[in-house]
């Protein structure tokens, strides 16, 4: 039977909504501004790393994408605008390019993309008769090479072989005989290759002598001694070599020294240049020397 | 004295801290409602309108943010009887206020209206001997007061130095500087049950919360309801709340008496509910819709539905006039006016310059009550409603959130107690620094 009388909840009691202990720490909890934030932004991030983690750790979705990846890569690579094609080679003798073509790539097309344009300048740097070189891929496919080759300027004997030196004392080249270069000054000796610029000076300062040099020769790593043919030396000082040897040159201009029977020719001290004779010369002055004293003794 | 004052202190540092963090809550624990304020404190005039007219009394400094009220549950008398009820009454308020707030609160000030309080004149005399009164003097002076046996299972809740006296000048605010011999200083001390305060604060820590500040709800409600000239010449606030009527005399701008009557809205409903044999939640209706204190002609006319559900025709179509329902509030309401008169006499309230009064709280909404009250408290009575703060919604702005009002003052600007001053060195531990350097200073 049903009742009459409509009874409802609310009117026995008066409702009392309260947030349960929990609700009201959750509440708490995601006011707090810091664990809002970790909450807000950290995990959707956990959730995509998550996600993305799952996905990359088969080895065929790895795969997959590396293949989604380069084929476009390959094809935009390949495009015919960015094919190297040709590669002329600028500066440089016959020598050095034939060396420099060795290092580059031989087979044409490449793309451009293939190449290391920072390592081949590198590997060609690294030769020796080249002193900087610039590579670039240029217009219409072309990988241009322009080299700066060393310029020897002087030859430095280092026991058998020949050494081709430039300017800063590198070593650009060898040659099998003084014959081959007989424009450049020959230098010789220990350290002689790090006073380049100094030999160049004496050797400019030989002037009439030039024709009889031989060479220059490094002495105890700190002079130089100038060789002339008929093995005559001049023994230049450490310091001020070239005002030394202008000496030498107006010596032999004006008693024309060196054409003498004279070894040595020794400007180590300043003060006091010294001469040395050959054997049979200082024989026969001392010979004439005695000579003379004894024909005084008989007068 | 000493460990006494230390859960106040703990207190007062717990409150800074929360003004630091710029969120603090205010929880007023009422007999019929709970209500809660989040309160955001930004430094002073954040929120100062353009127009250039600067706020009052330094209230611009915070702003409420959130506001929620619930209807209590547990409360009686306005001390806590069932916890887990008044904990989930506490949660509702909270959880609700932090809501509109979007903002976490760790820290509560809450106020109480029952647990008996009690008021206490102290006074204490120090000779400062013709030296400069310094901070150490005013701590030692209050130290010296001597407090009465107020009981093992009371508590202190308020204990504010309302005058100091320096030989034959009274009415000194702030004595440190002047120079005199004799200085003395008047205290009023309120102290309430301790096990109230107990249960506040267990049922704030059930509710993650920490408690940095409590306070009597009379104290501030008369803080929110009486203007500033009233504060200052002498005025009772009478704060009608639901179970408890709080009384609070001030004069001076300090609270010089502290009282509560055990009665109040709730005992008027009750009497409606048992007069007209009808629910209590009809009987609260229909005194807040229809209920007066001054009956009139036409209330005889006015007939008023009081229902029910019985099904008994007869029993559910039963009317009552205006009048009869005024006849049965009047009494009691006069029972509660003329029991706070008892309690003013008693505290010698018409010595004061000021004879001002001052009804607040939600049982003031009574229509007729200030004409009522002006025949039992005197000539000088009216009827007061919070002052108002910034954010305060529109739902909160009545003379019920007058003591909630009152916290939210007494949170941003609360005057000094006994605790906020310096410990005197005699009560320092036996080795600490200060006190050397206080003989030090007395003996060279």
């Amino acid at each position: 039977m049903r009742s009459l009388i409509r009874r409802t909840a609310s009117d026995a009691a008066p409702r009392d909504p309260a947030p349960s202990r929990l609700g009201y720490r959750y509440q708490r909890l995601m006011l707090t501004p810091g664990f809002r934030g970790a909450v807000r932004i950290g995990v959707p991030i956990l959730l995509i790393v998550a996600i993305a983690g799952s996905w990359y750790s088969k080895p065929e979705n790895r795969a997959n994408l590396s293949a989604t990846i380069a084929e476009p890569k390959q094809g935009f690579q390949q495009r015919p605008q960015l094919m190297v094609q040709t590669m002329p080679v600028t500066g440089g003798d016959l020598d050095a390019m034939t060396e420099v073509t060795a290092l580059l790539p031989t087979e044409f097309p490449f793309s451009s993309f293939d190449l290391d344009l920072e390592k081949i300048r590198a590997d060609i740097e690294a030769l020796d008769p080249i002193k900087s070189a610039s590579v670039r891929v240029g217009q219409a496919g072309a990988l241009e090479v322009r080299l700066n080759p060393r310029v020897p300027v002087a030859l430095w004997r280092d026991g058998a072989t020949l050494r081709l030196i430039d300017a800063e004392g590198i070593q650009s080249g060898q040659i099998l005989a003084r014959a081959e270069r007989l424009d450049l000054p020959l230098i010789a000796g220990d350290g002689a290759e790090e006073h380049i610029a100094e030999a160049l000076e004496i050797f400019d300062a030989a002037g009439p002598l030039i024709t009889r040099v031989r060479g220059l020769v490094r002495m105890g790593e700190r002079r130089w001694d100038m060789v002339l043919d008929r093995d005559q030396r001049i023994l230049l000082p450490g310091d001020r070599p070239v005002s030394a040897l202008d000496r030498v040159i107006a010596l032999n201009q004006a008693q024309d020294m060196l054409n003498r029977d004279v070894a040595v020719v020794d400007m180590r001290n300043e003060a006091r240049p010294t001469l040395r004779m050959n054997e049979e010369a200082a024989d026969a002055l001392r010979r004439v020397s005695t000579t003379i004293i004894d024909d005084g003794a008989d007068n | 004295m000493g460990d006494l004052y230390d859960s106040q202190r703990a207190m007062r540092q717990m409150r800074k801290a929360a003004m630091q963090r710029g969120v603090v809550a205010i929880l007023d624990i009422g007999t019929s409602k709970i209500a809660c304020l989040v309160l955001r404190f930004d430094g002073p005039e954040q929120f100062r309108s353009s127009d250039g007219v600067g706020s009052l009394a330094g209230q611009s400094q915070f702003r409420v943010i959130g506001a929620a009220t619930t209807r209590s549950r547990g409360v009686r008398f306005g001390e806590i009887e069932a916890m887990q009820e008044t904990e989930r009454a506490i949660r509702t308020a909270v959880q609700a206020a932090q809501k509109m707030a979007n903002v976490r609160v760790d820290h509560v000030i809450a106020c109480l209206s029952g647990a008996r309080p009690r008021s206490y004149g102290l006074d204490g005399t120090l000779n400062v001997a013709g030296g400069m009164v310094t901070e150490q003097d005013i701590s030692q002076v209050m130290a010296s007061c001597d407090v009465p046996d107020y009981g093992v299972d009371r508590e202190v809740l308020h204990a504010q130095p309302v005058n100091f006296a320096l030989d034959h000048r009274s009415g000194l605010a702030d004595p440190r500087g002047q120079i005199g011999n004799e200085l003395k200083t008047d205290m009023h001390m309120l102290t309430v049950d301790a096990t109230a305060i107990q249960n506040i604060f267990y049922c704030i820590k059930r509710c993650d919360l920490e408690l940095a500040g409590i306070a009597s709800s009379a104290y501030v409600s008369g803080m929110s309801s009486l203007v500033e000239d009233e504060q200052e010449l002498g005025a009772a606030c009478i704060d009608l709340g639901g179970g408890s009527t709080g009384i609070s005399v001030f004069m001076k701008k300090h609270m010089i008496f502290a009282d509560s009557v055990r009665m109040g809205g709730d005992h008027v409903t009750s009497d409606i509910s048992m007069g007209l044999q009808i629910p209590t939640a009809t009987a609260e209706r229909i005194k807040t819709f229809y209920g007066g204190v001054m009956a009139t002609g036409m209330d005889d006319r006015e007939m008023i539905e009081i229902g029910g559900d019985t099904g008994d025709w007869e029993h559910d179509r039963r009317t009552v006039s205006r009048a009869e329902l005024i006849g049965i509030m009047r009494p009691r309401v006069e029972e509660i006016l003329e029991e706070v008169r008892e309690r003013l006499d008693a505290a010698g309230f018409e010595h004061l310059p000021g004879q001002q009064i001052v009804l607040t709280g939600g049982g003031s909404q009574i229509p007729g009550l200030d004409g009522l009250a002006s025949k039992i408290l005197g000539q000088q009575v009216r009827l007061g409603r919070p002052l108002r703060v910034q954010g305060l919604p529109q739902a909160a702005i009545g003379p019920a959130f007058s003591s909630a009002v009152g916290l939210t003052l007494f949170a941003a600007n609360p005057q000094d107690e006994w605790w906020d001053f310096e410990i005197p060195a005699e009560n320092y531990p036996a080795r600490s620094l200060k006190r050397a350097v206080k003989w030090f200073k007395d003996n060279w």
